[in-house]
């Protein structure tokens, strides 16, 4: 279905102070795909993630989502179809209660109240944390923000994902219940990581940022075993990799 | 120092306001008006008077113990507070030295009575404050002051406040340990510092607002937020809240202190 | 400084909070009006910031003691009147519930104590009449230090005119003055430099904090309504300084005027409902009617000690023991509660 294609022409993005952040992106990632982005610090990906999500908008270039070409007026469009979770937790988490904060996006979307409690329900089932309906958002573990947070995009039935460093600073166990989950969903994914094991076990393709520019791009098998290109782009092997070769 | 104990112990009530008591249940409407209808009684009282109070006591002990607070927290936060009351209140036995009384013939002076007075309704007052929270979640509260007609954008305020309270106090803890650990003696504490350190975590805090609302929009925000209504009155806080009052308005009327200290002495004489 | 519901009587704390409840909502209103919706966020966090700013202590320079930020005047110059007092009320009421600041009642008083000052009279009438746009660090300094000044000193005032018009303490005014005065203005000398400071430095990294957020400002601070507001408030802190002062210095002034008045040192029959009820609740409780109400025969506590109580306050000896057996049933009662719960868990 044509209405999920995410189509990056040529994307630059200077931020106000001048820095060249995306120097010319172009990317194509069709429905259902699972795309890792991986890059050193500071090279561009969150920026890259911001303007997949409309919050900011490509000084040059174009970015179309579906049908929809990302612009000023098109940026609540472009909100709709596509569900961004943070790198804190706590700035997606804003409301008393768990409950509310995964409301949030149905009852903005328009929904009936009777809707909105059936989305809230499956969006946390999705995740594991019904038992945690009700409680406030500040007594939560880091793993368990993070499950919520993402129950808090779910539940806005979102055809894209996109993730900014989902894993970070989560335990172990729930860094494992979070990449089974995520291969669980059957959407399109984005995920900006540095956690190259993540994208290994998540994602089918791997997107190398350096500079503001695509480096390297193709299937996470060829690229996350090129101990040279991963090098020139002041990365590593996956540790699961480092450890094989020996 | 003083900043961990005090991070640790709003953390402490907030848990508590958590709990599952019948007194945790009632309608948080209902539980701020009865203690604010307590508190007026409290401080209706003239000056020289002392032990009408004492039965008054019987409200934040019941708040105590039905809501399970453990009394050694309440205790220690009302001294805790306790100084400024104090440090006006010492004032009046200096000033009023008139005899007033003299109990087993030591003469008292009304400075010392008004004085006494002053602490025991402090720590009735104080105690119920703290008491409401910890029976109380915050967001109840809100929710109570919504529906009793606050502007809906000060209950949001409030709401924010304390959703960001207890992360923003962990950035300035840390901030604070991280000074502390390069801090000699006085060296490190100075205003300078402070003003660097503080502009920093307003800087921050912004910021954090900044991705906040970026959050929100990425769900659709255009103006307006929902709250939601959790509770509704029932019978059981109807009761509370009628016998409550009743019983103010009695203890206030008759002197039960009183009435039982003579019907005793008559007894031992 | 924080009042405490000890300290203050009925009436008073009735008043104070009607006053306080009054600029919220006239605040709520003049946001919801003309509100950037990015404040919704940002005015919580700021609020959190307060409170976090306030737990970092600094040593006082020539004291060696340590002291804290109080922010209200820092919130005015970021956000504003409207948002910055509606921020303020929302810290002092966390305070008082969390903290046990002051107490529920007095609430009332320190919203007002705390945030009319700085909001409504340092920021418009002071601070903005001196900085402009782009202005120096100098500029900023003095600006910050004599609107923070005025407001400690003005919310000190209030503070002295809250207890004394309550008559719970026997501090005559002019002592108590003359405690609190200096004491707020050394806080608010520090306080001052402390917010200019902070507004320097800001600056230097962000400069669209301080500045732009004019935006947001000029909208909420046009009006005059809100020029009515201000110059009511001045009016109350001077009619209400000046009754006090009156009273002081005249201890039969109080009777003497209302005689003058209705022609009978006694109350009359017809007062404002509020103050009628209130009035009730203490009259018909009140053996030593207080200083805070015009009720049969004020007397003043200015010189001397009030007189002799017409009917024993019940703290001679059968009150003595009376306290102690009540206090013992309470207590019983309250252990037993919590016995008869643990119980109710083991099952």
């Amino acid at each position: 279905m044509s209405h999920h294609i995410v189509d990056l022409h040529d994307v630059h993005f200077r931020y106000p102070d001048g820095t060249e952040a995306l120097k010319g992106i172009s990317l194509r990632i069709v429905h259902g795909e699972s795309v890792g982005i991986a890059g050193a610090n500071g090279m561009g990906k969150t920026t890259l993630l911001m303007n997949l999500s409309g919050q900011l908008i490509p000084t040059k270039g174009e970015i179309t989502i579906g049908e929809v070409t990302l612009s000023k007026k098109s940026k609540q469009e472009i909100r709709k179809k596509v569900g961004v979770v943070f790198q804190r937790t706590d700035d997606q988490l804003f409301m008393p209660t768990v409950y509310e904060d995964v409301a949030f996006g149905p009852v903005n979307l328009g929904l009936s109240e009777e809707k909105v409690r059936e989305r809230v329900n499956a969006a946390l089932a999705m995740v594991n944390c019904l038992h945690l309906i009700n409680r406030p958002p500040h007594r939560l573990s880091e793993g368990q923000k993070r499950s919520v947070a993402i129950a808090t995009v779910m539940a806005m039935d979102p055809d894209i994902l996109i993730m900014d460093e989902p894993a970070s600073n989560l335990d172990p166990k729930s860094r494992r219940q979070l990449i089974n989950l995520l291969r669980g969903f059957k959407h399109t994914k984005i995920i900006a990581s540095h956690d190259l094991d993540l994208i290994q076990d998540v994602c089918g393709r791997c997107v190398i940022i350096q500079d503001g520019q695509i480096a390297a791009d193709g299937p996470s098998e060829e690229i996350l075993s090129n101990e040279i290109l991963l090098k020139d782009n002041s990365l590593e092997l996956p540790l699961s990799r480092q450890y094989l070769r020996t | 120092m003083k900043f961990e104990t005090e991070f640790f112990n709003i953390g402490y009530l907030d848990t508590l306001s958590y709990k599952d008591t019948f007194v945790h249940r009632l309608d948080p409407r209902i539980k701020i008006t009865v203690s604010f209808i307590f508190i007026l009684f409290v401080v209706s009282f003239p000056k020289y008077e002392l032990s009408a109070l004492i039965p008054f006591f019987l409200y934040p002990v019941f708040l105590l113990a039905a809501g399970n607070i453990p009394f050694r927290a309440i205790f220690k936060k009302v001294l805790f507070v306790s100084p400024f009351a104090v440090f006006i209140g010492i004032f009046n036995p200096l000033l009023d030295t008139r005899v007033l009384l003299t109990p087993f013939g030591i003469p008292v002076s009304g400075g010392w009575v008004s004085f006494l007075s002053i602490l025991v309704k402090f720590v009735l007052t104080v105690s119920t404050a703290l008491l409401l929270i910890a029976v109380t979640s915050f967001p109840g509260i809100c929710e109570a002051l919504e529906r009793m007609k606050l502007p809906k954008v000060f209950v949001l305020q409030l709401l924010f406040l304390y959703r960001y309270l207890f992360v923003l106090l962990d950035v300035g803890l840390r901030m604070s340990r991280a000074r502390d650990a390069r801090s000699f003696g006085k060296k490190g504490k100075e205003i300078k510092t402070f003003i660097k350190l503080i502009s920093v975590l307003l800087v921050r805090s912004v910021e954090r607002a900044e991705r906040i609302y970026q959050a929100m929009l990425s769900r659709g925000f255009r103006g307006e937020i929902r709250v939601l209504k959790h509770h509704t009155l029932g019978l059981f806080d109807i009761l509370f809240a009628v016998t409550a009052v009743a019983f103010f308005f009695l203890i206030k009327k008759v002197h039960i202190v009183n009435f039982v200290g003579e019907t005793v002495s008559r007894y031992i004489r | 400084m924080h009042m405490a519901d000890a300290l203050l009587s009925p009436v008073v704390g009735g008043a104070m909070w009607a006053g306080s409840l009054g600029t919220i909502i006239y605040c709520a209103k003049q946001l919801k009006e003309q509100m950037d919706e990015k404040l919704i966020p940002l005015m919580g966090v700021l609020g959190a910031f307060i409170f976090a700013g306030q737990m970092i202590n600094f040593t006082i320079p020539m004291t060696g003691s340590s002291g804290h930020i109080g922010g209200g005047m820092l919130l005015a110059i970021l956000l504003g009147p409207y948002p910055a007092f509606l921020v303020i009320a929302s810290v002092l009421i966390v305070q008082a519930l969390f903290f046990a600041d002051g107490g529920l009642l007095a609430l009332g008083a320190n919203i007002w104590n705390l945030g009319i000052y700085p909001a409504f009279i340092g920021y418009p009438l002071i601070y903005r009449a001196i900085v402009k746009q782009n202005a120096s660090n100098k500029v900023i300094t003095i600006a910050s230090v004599l609107s923070v000044v005025i407001g400690l000193q003005l919310g000190a005032l209030s503070v002295v005119l809250e207890t004394k018009l309550s008559g719970i303490t026997e501090l005559p005014f002019s002592t108590f003055l003359l405690m609190m005065q200096p004491i707020h203005l050394a806080i608010g000398l520090i306080e001052g430099f402390a917010t200019a400071g902070i507004v320097v430095y800001v600056r230097s990294l962000r400069p669209d904090i301080v500045d732009n957020l004019e935006g947001v400002k000029s909208a909420s601070s046009g009006g005059s309504l809100k020029k009515l507001l201000i110059i009511m408030a001045i009016l109350a802190v001077i009619t209400g300084g000046a009754f006090s002062w009156f009273a002081s210095t005249h201890p039969d002034g109080l009777e003497w005027s209302i005689e003058k008045i209705y022609g009978k040192p006694e109350v009359p029959e017809k007062q404002n409902p509020v103050t009628e009820n209130l009035a009730k609740l203490q009259e018909k409780t009140a053996i030593l009617p207080g200083y805070s109400l015009p009720v049969k025969g004020a007397e003043n506590t200015e010189s001397g000690p009030s007189p002799w109580p017409a009917v024993d306050p019940g703290t001679s000896l059968s009150g003595i023991v009376g306290s102690f057996m009540v206090l013992a049933v309470i207590i019983l009662f309250g252990i037993g509660i919590k016995f008869m719960r643990r119980q109710k868990a083991k099952m």
